[in-house]
């Protein structure tokens, strides 16, 4: 067989079943290959939302994603996506076209060093020359990608070896000698944390994305409750606890929920699973957690004492490393003092957020109250960047693993609608749900004909507050209100855009109708876009950068004294 | 622990294009400071030796060792310690000498360094030394007065005494 077709052999070998891509001239063997098989592809409308959709689906799924392009601009437009992956150490093999390799080193048309380009924001990457590579290639960066710490693979495919004929060999062993991720935690530091965590009057967990990509919610929940500590996360950590439990605090960090921020700051243990202490999750990194001994689960070496110096660092997988610290502190029973975990459901109910306005424009608290009552727990939600981002971060209560998907590292406007794309494609029997800004939304709006020619029932919701809101913000708490750039006048008409690609879309604009419109574009199983007029307003309150967690600027209105855990009991049920 | 002090950094990696490329780029992308960098091939088939001497406190090196780790092509990498290594670099230096008499003099400097003369024209001697950076240092200060053309470094190489081994 050719090339090409050992290419997609080893794909379906891996199980894809479903690949993103966008072809051109130094892929065309390849796609003339896909022509004759049965591998699905998706012609998305830009690079960029393969690789953000192949991102999608990985997180969604725990599979590989795969994105196609071709050299040059297609490899150049993938470079986005797979920052993006990278940053959040998400699974995806992004495969490139090169110019025939007599050509490589020329400057030949549409040549572009995509190994050179990629090598610091990828796992590794490969540039098979000859055909008879192409096998062990793709089993090696699928090993790699889906390993370990998860994250993307480039393959880089010239154009001649796409065409060379090559014997292929069933069942290849694969050699990386330097690969060898550590999965069991060393026995003594185990032991050590037993014993801190043991000691720890005011204990709190903090749970970053590795628990979500090493499956090990569970284990995380049983640890909470038999150490009765306050589970705080990431914004990639959202949903590995879910968040109406009695002992969640929410999102930690910038953007975080006080009680989240607090706690934190109070604590005198903090058991960090799978998280890399981002700037944006720390605050100020000296008085970061001054008070507590820090236990930090990674199965990344490199993350332990980067960016906090760490007291018990442990190696491996989180799922197995979790499950030998229940197992240890199961049996001695030794507790928390129950008084610290009262404390902060106290503090957490008398910081219940304000969420219900009766006005127009509508509040984007109100909206996200409405998004919540509208969607069941199984939902995967997208969130684009900016104030979107965090308005669901802060106020949207995430309860199931692997259903809230946002561009953490890298921040990547543009995102939340592609990565909706390729969710939806994995789990076609979940509901999928993009939250967009105005802006981001713009960026890759053109893939409205993807989900209409695939017809792939995802529903965008556009915050649209006709601003890059989140810069705005940043121009007016810290520049002066002086509101450079950021003001995005009157247009477009998303229902009219959305209308000309043959997408269905509505427009929300008062208090109840969110809610209504969101559960009739989903049962109505086809794509949808709902453009939801809001109000300029910001997401407070914010811990400026740099600034310890505690100190946060801003107050929201506090919906409740006591007693009431947010959202309403009622409100959460629906009809 | 903020100690600065100088690294000698022993790697083993995939003999295969693109490595050097791979570890000189994660340095300047984390921000770490390379002085040098040497790699060539080691008693295995397809594995090259790589020395890489940089500057941090402890916190820096740790972070290097690690990252270097990660990479899919490092199969092992020790930081040395400095009291049980042999270090070595090559230097090779273009001396101007015009006169008998500068020559004789730059030969008897070299010979007190070891060195040996490799290339002569009627205006230059070329000189090989290998040692420690520092003598190599000394003997270009040396030199100097007649007038260096050209110097070519290595950049050293180490590896453990006795029967260590990476
Ligand atoms: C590709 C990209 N360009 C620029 C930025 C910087 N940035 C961060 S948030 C933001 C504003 C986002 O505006 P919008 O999409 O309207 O969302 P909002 O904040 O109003 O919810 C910008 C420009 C970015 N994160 N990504």
């Amino acid at each position: 067989m050719r090339g090409g077709e050992a290419l997609i052999k080893s794909l379906k070998d891996q199980g894809v079943d479903v690949v993103f891509g966008y072809p051109g001239g130094q892929v065309l063997p390849l796609y003339d290959m896909i022509y004759d098989s049965d591998l699905k592809h998706i012609l998305v409308r830009h690079e960029q939302c393969a690789a953000h959709a192949a991102d999608g689906y990985a997180r969604a799924s725990g599979k590989v994603g795969v994105c196609i392009a071709t050299s040059g601009p297609g490899a150049t437009n993938l470079v986005t996506g797979i920052a993006t992956a990278y940053m959040d150490s998400s699974p995806i093999v992004a495969i490139a076209g090169q110019v025939p390799s007599w050509l490589i080193g020329n400057d030949a048309f549409q040549e572009v060093d995509t190994i050179g380009m990629t090598m610091p924001i990828t796992k590794h990457n490969f540039q098979p020359l000859l055909a008879e590579e192409i096998p062990e290639t793709v089993k090696s960066s699928f090993y790699i990608a889906g390993t370990g710490r998860p994250g993307p693979v480039v393959i880089d495919l010239t154009k001649d070896a796409q065409e060379h004929e090559l014997e292929f060999e069933e069942n290849i062993k694969i050699d990386l000698p330097g690969y060898k991720p550590t999965l069991k935690g060393h026995p003594l530091q185990i032991k050590k944390a037993v014993s801190l965590i043991q000691s720890a009057k005011k204990p709190v967990i903090l749970a970053g994305g590795g628990v979500i990509s090493s499956s090990s919610s569970e284990e995380l929940s049983k640890l909470a409750e038999i150490i009765e500590a306050p589970v705080t996360t990431t914004l990639l950590g959202k949903g590995s606890f879910p968040e109406d439990h009695e002992l969640a605090l929410g999102m930690l960090g910038m953007h975080g929920r006080k009680p989240a921020n607090f706690a934190v700051d109070d604590c005198d243990c903090l058991i960090a699973v799978g998280c890399r202490f981002s700037d944006r999750t720390t605050g100020k990194i000296d008085e970061f957690a001054k008070n507590a001994k820090i236990i930090h689960i990674d199965i990344d070496p490199a993350e332990i004492g980067k960016n906090v110096d760490v007291d018990i660092p442990i190696v491996g997988d989180a799922r197995i490393i979790l499950s030998n610290l229940v197992k240890a502190l199961s049996k001695s029973r030794v507790r928390a003092s129950g008084e610290w975990a009262n404390h902060l459901k106290k503090f957490k109910m008398s910081t219940v957020p304000r969420t219900s306005f009766d006005d127009i424009p509508l509040k984007p608290q109100q909206v996200i109250k409405e998004i919540m009552a509208a969607v069941d727990e199984d939902t995967i939600m997208t969130t684009d960047v900016g104030q979107n981002q965090m308005w669901m971060a802060h106020y949207f209560l995430s309860k199931k693993p692997r259903t809230f998907l946002s561009s953490g590292g890298l921040g990547t406007m543009g995102f939340g609608f592609p990565a909706a794309m390729g969710a939806k494609v994995a789990m076609p029997e979940n509901d999928v749900v993009a939250v967009c800004g105005d802006g981001g939304f713009l960026m890759v709006s053109q893939d409205l004909a993807t989900i209409k020619e695939y017809d792939i029932p995802v529903v965008v919701c556009v915050l649209d507050n006709r601003y890059l809101g989140m810069v705005a913000q940043w121009q007016n708490l810290f520049y002066e209100k002086r509101f450079s750039h950021t003001h995005l006048g009157e247009v477009p008409d998303f229902v009219k855009l959305a209308e000309a690609f043959g997408v269905n879309a509505e427009r929300v604009e008062r208090p109840g109708e969110m809610r209504e419109t969101l559960q009739n574009a989903i049962n109505s199983g086809e794509p949808t876009l709902i453009d939801v007029i809001i109000d300029p307003e910001e997401i407070l309150p914010m811990v400026p950068p740099g600034r310890r967690l505690t100190e946060m600027v801003g107050e929201y209105k506090v919906e409740a004294m006591e007693g009431v855990i947010y959202p309403e009991e009622d409100e959460r049920s629906g009809d | 622990m903020d100690e600065q002090r100088t690294h000698i950094i022993s790697a083993l990696v995939l003999h295969k294009p693109g490595v050097l490329q791979r570890v000189a780029g994660l340095f300047t992308r984390r921000g770490f400071n390379i002085e040098s960098i040497t790699v060539g091939t080691s008693e295995q088939k397809g594995v090259a030796r790589m020395t890489i001497i940089a500057k941090g406190d402890e916190k820096i090196l740790e972070q290097i060792t690690k990252q270097l780790n990660k990479l899919i092509e490092v199969i092992k990498v020790r930081d040395l310690e400095p009291e049980n290594t042999v270090k070595r670099e090559l230097c090779l230096i273009k001396v101007h000498s015009p006169t008998e008499k500068v020559r004789s003099e730059v030969i008897q400097y070299i010979n007190i360094f070891r060195g040996r003369v490799i290339d002569v024209s009627p205006e230059t001697l070329t000189v090989e030394i290998t040692g420690k950076s520092d003598k190599i240092d000394a003997l270009i200060d040396l030199v100097k007065a007649f007038g260096i053309k050209e110097i070519a470094r290595t950049g050293p190489t180490a590896m453990s005494r006795g029967i260590k081994t990476i």
